[in-house]
């Protein structure tokens, strides 16, 4: 009996033990082979260069070829953790204004050079101090950065004029690539038309709006990655021709967003051939208007237009129809520091109550002697998803408070041109009156949302001026505790709702509908997030 | 040619300051998660001459013209030169094959129908040509990819990316010929309609009753009085249907993912590219002269009647 026993438990000791030894599944699972091919929904990247632009449209064709210093975490879904990229580890002072990135030793740029801390400090440079000429898009986030020095050649350290818990967020960025030092000392603007970095692929092809190709680059510094022998990347503008290559097999992934419609006929047209994964995206979808004209100088009534709006119901009807779903202030919805959703609906037009909100609506406006039945335009872009549905939207809602809303859409160059009206010339007769308006972020940090919102911002269209939200920006990007900077969140959402110079009508809502046999992608809330492809690995035995 | 060309130019370039917005603006906003001060974008707009006089700007680039350098593109920093030898061989091709297509599916049905005048055959022609006319080649693109979905389960569609004949011939094919029978059917309609009209108008001249009376055999009336005298029309209309699908083939390049001369010329019109599109419009002018002018030498060669001095 005891030998028995003892013998069970022998045997099952080994049972745990082999267990525990065993790879997971997943891990055991990834194949490697296979050429990726997606599409890249845009006419064409404008420059190579991820210092400079601002757009998808640059990130997915280049992201393969580029490391970062730290990225978002890539394996987990919500683009909530950073990790190191080409940096191995960091560390932080303890006033927060030091930190030091340490970064791996063996890194092979595709020309078979070394990658050292001078390269992550010559890019660096570029991006927060550019030289006269050149132009960086996010030099103005990098603000707080004193200096930035090697002490050696895998260690680069940022100090930083004052703590910012921004300042991390935005290291994260996924433009910011890092360059051979050598090539740019030859020629800064190199990157703005070639492709040469220490990425998982290495660039075979590009053809400018057509095409873009890399094949697997041997020496990537990650042991194992990529799994995949190369990438195509089809450049499409027309929604018929990736979804008809998404159906077809040609293409396995479209990593922008399709909308509800899309993805109903994809699903519909072969069953059990596709992934669906969605996210709340980090876009808002705004209305701006214009408190140059009258009657809009009246802050009663840009209040009773964010009133008017039914965002909980619109939320429910135009995720149907639209990529566009979450109620949100000007924080990303569900980040720690944002608002709960008992919270938000606290705020002026963010209530449940809709009758009861329109009818303040009609007060207001009566009060600031606006008649039923005033006519103005809304501006809007000639985009169906979201922009000129929501704007479809926007107008049913304004009419229910007796409002006549004619939506004017216009080109791209048209919508910018309106928008970017220098604050002299907003008084005139041809600035618009109402204008839809966006704010779409890269990484996931409310700094960075709420940036735009500020009057300095350059993408302040509505050109107000208020000291008090300036102040509150200041206040948070320099507080380090996160509860009293949740607080200063919370008094800047409350103060732009009150003085409605712009208000959110829904985020933008993310699903991607990619083949069966492409794993190892997670979605995050940004388009322009996880796009370096490193992990992802193809089962074309499926 | 010149000065048609040298006009053209001068126009286009007045005709797109008028336009809003500033090109370095629509550029650098991207997606809008970038903040550019004023004094970069100043910068940027002095690098490609923007803040010059417009008269300024438009004398450097014919200056650079007549060296043949088109200049850089101001929303991708390359030689327009470079996007443009990207776009016209595709764009030549399309128009090459829809031309090929719709001649000979034209000339002999269009003969045909002269000659079978009001029976049956004449007017499943003429519905067949209608239909062609009535029906935008977008349309055509469109009904073309959903219904090659449909027929092969959605287990199969054309290349959306294209390679050039000489490296992929297959590949290339199989991706252009969508486009070329979209394009070349409406095309063919006209020249069809063209052809039965003027055949029929030939048919009744003296000359061929003379032939007919002193016992020609039909097959050389048609063949060598009729069709030879009545083509004249019917090139032209082909010779400028060619030069069309050179530059306006905008909707079904993007129905069928074509980064061709009419995709290029919407993008650069868009966000106010001067460059590209001032590019373009010297090279699709050129293309209507020298098609012109080659149809004129077609004229003489089949008409000896016509000599030029």
């Amino acid at each position: 009996m005891l030998i028995r026993q003892l013998f069970t438990a022998v045997l099952v000791s080994l049972v745990a033990f082999g267990i525990a030894l065993m790879p997971t599944s997943d891990a055991n699972a990834q194949k490697r082979g296979g050429i990726l091919t997606y599409m890249i929904p845009s006419k064409g990247a404008a420059s190579l260069d991820g210092h400079k632009e601002t757009s998808y449209a640059t990130i997915h064709p280049t992201a393969p070829f580029y490391s970062l210093l730290i990225q978002v975490d890539p394996s987990k879904p919500g683009a909530k953790e950073l990790v190191g990229d080409l940096a191995k580890s960091w560390t932080v002072s303890s006033d927060k204004k030091t930190y030091v990135f340490k970064i791996h030793k063996g890194v092979k740029f595709h020309d078979g050079s070394d990658m050292t801390s001078r390269d992550a400090l010559a890019s660096w440079n570029k991006i927060v101090f550019p030289p006269q000429g050149i132009l960086s898009a996010r030099k103005a986030m990098f603000s707080m950065v004193d200096t930035i020095t090697t002490p050696d050649s895998h260690t680069i350290v940022f100090k930083l004029k004052f703590a910012s818990p921004a300042f991390i967020w935005a290291m994260a960025m996924p433009f910011n690539y890092i360059y051979s030092a050598d090539v740019l000392a030859k020629n800064m603007r190199y990157y703005e038309t070639k492709i040469m970095g220490t990425g998982a692929f290495k660039l075979v092809e590009y053809t400018p709006k057509v095409r873009i190709r890399g094949e697997r680059f041997d020496q990537y510094f990650k042991p194992g990655r990529p799994y995949m022998d190369g990438i195509i990347g089809i450049f499409s503008p027309k929604q018929n021709v990736y979804v008809a290559a998404l159906e077809s097999g040609r293409a396995y992934s479209m990593f922008r967003g399709l909308p509800p419609q899309a993805v109903k006929d994809l699903l519909k047209a072969r069953p059990g051939e596709f992934v669906v994964q969605s996210s709340t995206w980090n876009c808002a979808l705004n209305i701006t208007p214009n408190s140059y004209k009258k009657p809009f100088d009246n802050v009663k009534v840009r209040r009773a237009l964010s009133l008017a709006l039914d965002r909980w119901g619109g939320s429910r009807y135009l995720s149907k129809r639209a990529i566009v779903k979450t109620v949100g202030g000007v924080v990303f919805p569900g980040h720690p520091l944002a608002p709960s959703r008992r919270q938000l609906q606290t705020l002026e037009g963010y209530g449940t109550n809709v009758k009861k909100n329109r009818e303040k609506a009609m007060q207001l406006l009566k009060e600031a002697g606006v008649p039923r039945g005033f006519k103005f335009t809304l501006n809007n872009r000639t985009t169906d998803q979201p922009y000129k549905i929501v704007g479809i939207w926007a107008v049913d809602q304004w009419r229910q408070i007796g409002l006549e809303v004619k939506q004017k859409v216009l080109p791209t160059s048209k919508f910018w041109a309106a928008l970017r009206r220098p604050k002299s010339r907003m008084t005139e007769k041809g600035a618009f009156t109402v204008s839809i308006d966006f704010n779409c972020q890269a990484v996931v940090n409310p700094t960075v949302d709420i940036s735009k919102y500020i009057p300095s911002s350059g993408a302040n269209y509505g050109k107000y001026d208020d000291d008090v939200l300036e102040r509150l920006y200041n206040e948070q990007l320099r507080e380090p505790d996160f509860d009293k900077q949740k607080a200063l969140l919370w008094d800047f959402q409350k103060r732009l709702t009150d003085q409605a110079w712009t208000f959110s009508t829904l985020w933008w809502h993310r699903t991607i509908v990619h083949n069966r046999r492409m794993k190892g992608w997670n979605i995050t809330p940004s388009h322009y997030l996880n796009m370096g492809l490193v992990d992802v690995w193809l089962d074309l035995d499926k | 040619m010149f000065p048609t060309m040298f006009f053209v130019s001068v126009v286009v370039f007045f005709l797109m300051q008028m336009i809003p917005g500033d090109p370095v603006e629509l550029k650098m906003l991207g997606d809008g998660s970038g903040d550019f001060s004023p004094e970069q974008l100043t910068l940027e707009r002095e690098r490609y001459g923007l803040n010059d006089h417009p008269v300024i700007q438009f004398t450097n680039w014919m200056f650079g013209v007549v060296q043949l350098d088109f200049g850089v593109s101001i929303l991708t920093d390359r030689r327009v030169s470079e996007d443009i030898a990207i776009a016209l061989p595709l764009s030549f091709q399309i128009a090459i094959m829809s031309t090929l297509l719709a001649t000979l599916l034209a000339i002999p049905l269009g003969t045909l129908a002269a000659l079978r005048q009001d029976t049956w055959v004449d007017y499943l022609i003429r519905i067949f040509s209608i239909a062609g006319i009535a029906t935008p080649g977008f349309f055509l693109g469109i009904m073309m990819i959903i219904g090659i979905l449909v027929i092969t389960n959605s287990q199969w569609a054309p290349p959306f990316d294209y390679k050039p004949i000489w490296v992929d011939p297959w590949y290339n094919l199989s991706m252009l010929i969508w486009p070329a029978l979209a394009t070349g059917y409406r095309y063919s309609a006209v020249a069809m309609r063209m052809t039965r009209s003027t055949v029929l108008e030939v048919l009744r001249e003296d000359y061929i009753r003379t032939a007919r009376a002193k016992g020609l055999v039909e097959k050389i009336i048609i063949n060598r009085h009729a069709l030879t005298n009545a083509m004249l029309p019917v090139i032209t209309v082909i010779g400028i249907e060619f030069a069309f699908l050179i530059g306006g083939l905008v909707v079904t390049e993007q129905v069928f993912n074509l980064a061709g001369i009419g995709n290029l010329f919407v993008t650069a019109v868009e966000l106010k590219d001067y460059m590209v599109v001032q590019a373009l419009v010297l090279i699709v002018a050129f293309v209507f002269v020298f098609t012109n002018f080659f149809i004129d030498i077609l004229y003489a060669w089949l008409d000896p009647r016509i000599r030029y001095a």
